[in-house]
């Protein structure tokens, strides 16, 4: 079993002794991460689709003088099948042992949920159900009788809304309980019939002796029977075959075995769900079913998306202008006091250069012209994220990337790509078939991620809308994002498409995709935590390249080989190739220089053209247009550069990543390759026909 | 008996029931994890903006199945 070692690789931590392992399982998007970060006090990925937790994060509590170690396992519907994902969530319950398992359920569709809870309890006795989503039953008039559910399952149930905390307390006890072995259960156990019953008992005596009490013996029976016959078969062959015989006798194929026993679990959950659940009004998601038909018609659904998604970057555009003004102002205030102390603490002029010049200056233009997008942009993002937009984004997609043969859950992935490349490339996971997977990878980069997006919000502001002024001008550059950001799509589309059919090829393998109720969003709630969590976050990283890269690019800068900078010499050897792509030798630098984070592209091209001689004041985005202007920009350049920012290698950070989750070198740099590539044709094209045409 | 039809020729505001699943293998796993399996009941919602895939309703959930998928469930419309 791969996933068994999986299990135990990816959870590799160290355990004390007295560390009480806890699992917490469910179906996707029931706020299992939500429960998580509730009683670790940790900050896992939350939101509203399902497949986001795809990393597995595990977080401390204590509780009555107990210390537990709680584990947040990927979503499944199941523990049957054969995705890496559900492998990860099965083989940590049967074999990470875990003292308690928690099954968070959405008691808005606790039926389906059940299915698992069943299932869970076949592996292990210790199991605890927590019922969340409680807010949003009541709102839909949905009521759930809590105590008779735990009669009937023999397990303690506990009614949740993790999201405000409420419950957490009682479901903490309740663990401490069964941990403690304070509270025994009684689970509930389900009949397969006669046959299955017979086979179970048939097998499990062996079945004890092959796995000495290491995971229950009644569900090894039945997965045995399910499929992993080949243990069995070297093991116990007689068993075996007297199993096969009786099946044979029932007629009962592997096939119909499988949907004899599935049929059972989910027919006792239906069962059970008619007694526990009242008020089971037929209509009571009509809202989301009226918001669905607007969001996802076949006249509204990609218009509406489209303007939404230009509307985010009106307002982040429109936002984001007058804070960058300031903080440039007042932090270019700053760099003038610090030359003031140099000059008055007669320190040298290199050491002003490397850490005043250059890396305060790196750091300013970071700041400035990074922090203000994506103080706007995120908490937007996290909003559609939590309403529930996102897959409905996959659903209205899904034909393009079905007609590129690849897989419909790719558009999330792009989505997670919007902040990070690198997080991108992990969301890649709930894709199960490798090739689609693959080609998501591949293709993540074409989104741009929250260190190309403000340089793109920038170079559009300053130079192509940078002539107006006023309204108008945020109006022009959101559209030109918008129109980028098809353009990626476009690009995805094509490249997926040109991967089936050369080095990826293959059909669509199944596609389904749960589309989640709307949930309320809590406003104050995903400020903060967008903040916290991802700004913060992306802004700290961006800093911590961009304080040596800005000494190394002044340092560049100012060695002299000959009359030229060592910075100069390299601009001067790239730049025939440059102009090539409507480029300039600085820019190509500043892209080969950013290779570890993008965010540092657009600084360290500033500096270059700084040190080159133009030792201007440059406090105001109006002086930074002077400046790409002095250095020969035309509007084709500024295209050009755009171009090359959305299609070019992956940073550091997503390479390595590519490398860590295809486990091969061999596509990282075929990424590498095709990424780049696409740039190279694209800014080729373009700055060849408009030279031609005589546009420029 | 109702007309039986391939769940993806279902319009979207009927109810089925499904009578047969001939997908194998994994999709049919993934199938009846969701909760398909004879007897359940089915509506067709809402149809992509290109028509495929559809938005169904299955035990509580909205759950989207491209064409390929759906047309190996057999349904009995009601
Ligand atoms: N209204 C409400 N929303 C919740 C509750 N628990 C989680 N959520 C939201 O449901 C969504 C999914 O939660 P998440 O923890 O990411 O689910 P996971 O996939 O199971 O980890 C998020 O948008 C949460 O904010 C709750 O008790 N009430
Ligand atoms: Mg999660």
């Amino acid at each position: 079993m791969p996933g068994e070692r999986m299990a135990r690789e990816t959870y590799r931590i160290d355990l004390h002794e007295e560390d009480l392992v806890i699992a917490l399982a469910g179906n996707p998007n029931t706020g299992k991460s939500t429960v998580f970060n509730a009683l670790t006090g940790l900050n896992q990925h939350t939101g509203n689709w399902p497949g986001k937790t795809v990393t597995n994060a595990h977080g401390k509590f204590i509780h009555r003088h107990l210390s537990f170690i709680l584990f947040d396992l990927p979503g499944t519907y199941s523990l049957f099948a054969n995705s890496v994902d559900e492998e990860v969530a099965r083989d940590f319950i049967c074999s990470g042992k875990p003292k308690v398992t928690i099954v968070v359920t959405d008691a808005t569709c606790l039926e389906r949920n059940l299915n698992l809870v069943l299932q869970v309890m076949e592996i292990t006795e210790h199991v605890v159900l927590c019922v969340n989503l409680l807010d949003e039953a009541k709102r839909k008039k949905i009521q759930v009788d809590l105590t008779a559910l735990s009669k009937i399952l023999g397990i303690p149930v506990i009614g949740t809304n993790a999201r405000d905390g409420f419950g957490l307390e009682a479901l903490k006890d309740a663990v401490y309980q069964l941990a403690t072995g304070t509270l025994q259960t009684k689970p509930l156990r389900i009949s397969y019939g006669e046959v299955v019953e017979k086979c179970i008992k048939l097998l499990e005596p062996g079945i004890q002796g092959m796995i000495n009490d290491q995971i229950n013996s009644r569900w090894a029976a039945l997965r045995l029977l399910d499929g992993d016959r080949d243990i069995g078969d070297r093991q116990i062959p007689d068993t075996i075959a007297a199993v096969d015989q009786l099946l044979l006798k029932a007629h009962l194929d592997q096939d119909t075995l499988r949907d004899h026993i599935v049929t059972c679990i989910v027919n006792q959950a239906e069962e059970i769900a008619q007694k526990v659940l009242s008020c089971k009004k037929q209509n009571y998601n009509v809202m989301d079913r009226r918001i669905d038909s607007v969001l996802t018609s076949k006249v509204w659904g990609i218009p509406v998306m489209i303007a939404l998604l230009g509307l985010v970057f009106w307002i982040t555009i429109k936002g984001a202008n007058y804070p960058s003004q300031a903080l440039a102002t007042g932090l270019f205030w700053l760099e003038e006091k610090l030359t003031q102390l140099f000059m008055f603490a007669g320190w040298p002029d290199w050491l002003h250069g490397v850490l005043v010049l250059g890396m305060y200056r790196t750091l300013a233009w970071v700041i400035s012209v990074m922090l203000p997008p994506m103080a706007i942009f995120f908490p937007l993002f996290t909003l559609l994220e939590d309403l529930g937009y996102l897959p409905r984004i996959a659903f209205n997609l899904d034909n393009f990337f079905k007609k590129a043969c690849a897989h419909g859950k790719q558009a999330l992935t792009m989505c997670m790509g919007f902040g990070c490349n690198a997080a991108g490339v992990i969301s890649c996971r709930i894709i199960d078939s490798p090739r689609e997977r693959l080609i998501a990878i591949i293709t993540n980069n074409f989104v741009p991620c929250n260190g190309r997006f403000p340089t793109l919000i920038a170079l559009t502001t300053i130079f192509i809308a940078g002539g107006m002024g006023g309204t108008g001008q945020s109006l022009v550059a959101s559209l030109i994002i918008l129109a980028t950001i098809v353009l990626g799509v476009v690009i995805t589309l094509t490249v997926s498409r040109i991967l089936s059919k050369t080095v990826l090829q293959g059909i669509p393998s199944s596609f389904s995709l749960e589309l989640p109720p709307y949930r309320k969003p809590q406003i104050g709630r995903i400020i903060v935590r967008s903040l916290y969590d991802r700004t913060l976050f992306v802004l700290a990283r961006a800093i911590i390249v961009a304080a040596p890269a800005g000494m190394i690019t002044w340092a560049f800068a100012n060695i002299y080989v000959g009359n030229l900078s060592v910075l100069q010499h390299g601009a001067n050897l790239l730049d025939p190739f440059a102009h090539l792509l409507g480029l300039d030798g600085f820019i190509l630098m500043a892209f080969i220089l950013g290779l570890p984070a993008n965010e540092i592209v657009l600084p360290i091209l500033i500096m270059s053209y700084m040190s080159a001689g133009q030792m201007i004041e440059l406090d105001s985005l109006q002086a930074l247009r002077n400046l790409f202007v002095a250095n020969g920009w035309t509007w084709l350049t500024a295209v050009c550069t755009m171009l090359f920012c959305l299609n070019h290698y992956p940073c550091g950070t997503t390479l390595l990543t590519i490398k860590k989750e295809t486990q091969s070198t061999k596509w990282t740099l075929i990424t590498f390759a095709v990424t780049t590539a696409v740039g190279i044709i694209l800014c080729f094209v373009v700055a060849q026909s408009a030279r031609l045409l005589g546009l420029v | 008996m109702g007309r039986m039809i391939p769940l993806h020729r279902l319009s979207p505001g009927t109810c089925a029931k499904v009578r047969q699943l001939t997908a194998k293998g994994n999709t049919r796993r993934r199938m009846l994890d969701l909760g398909l399996i004879c007897g359940t009941r089915v509506e067709a919602l809402q149809k992509s903006p290109s028509g495929d895939p559809v938005a169904y309703e299955i035990r509580g959930a909205v759950i989207a199945l491209r064409s390929e998928e759906a047309s190996q469930i057999l349904v009995e419309v009601l």
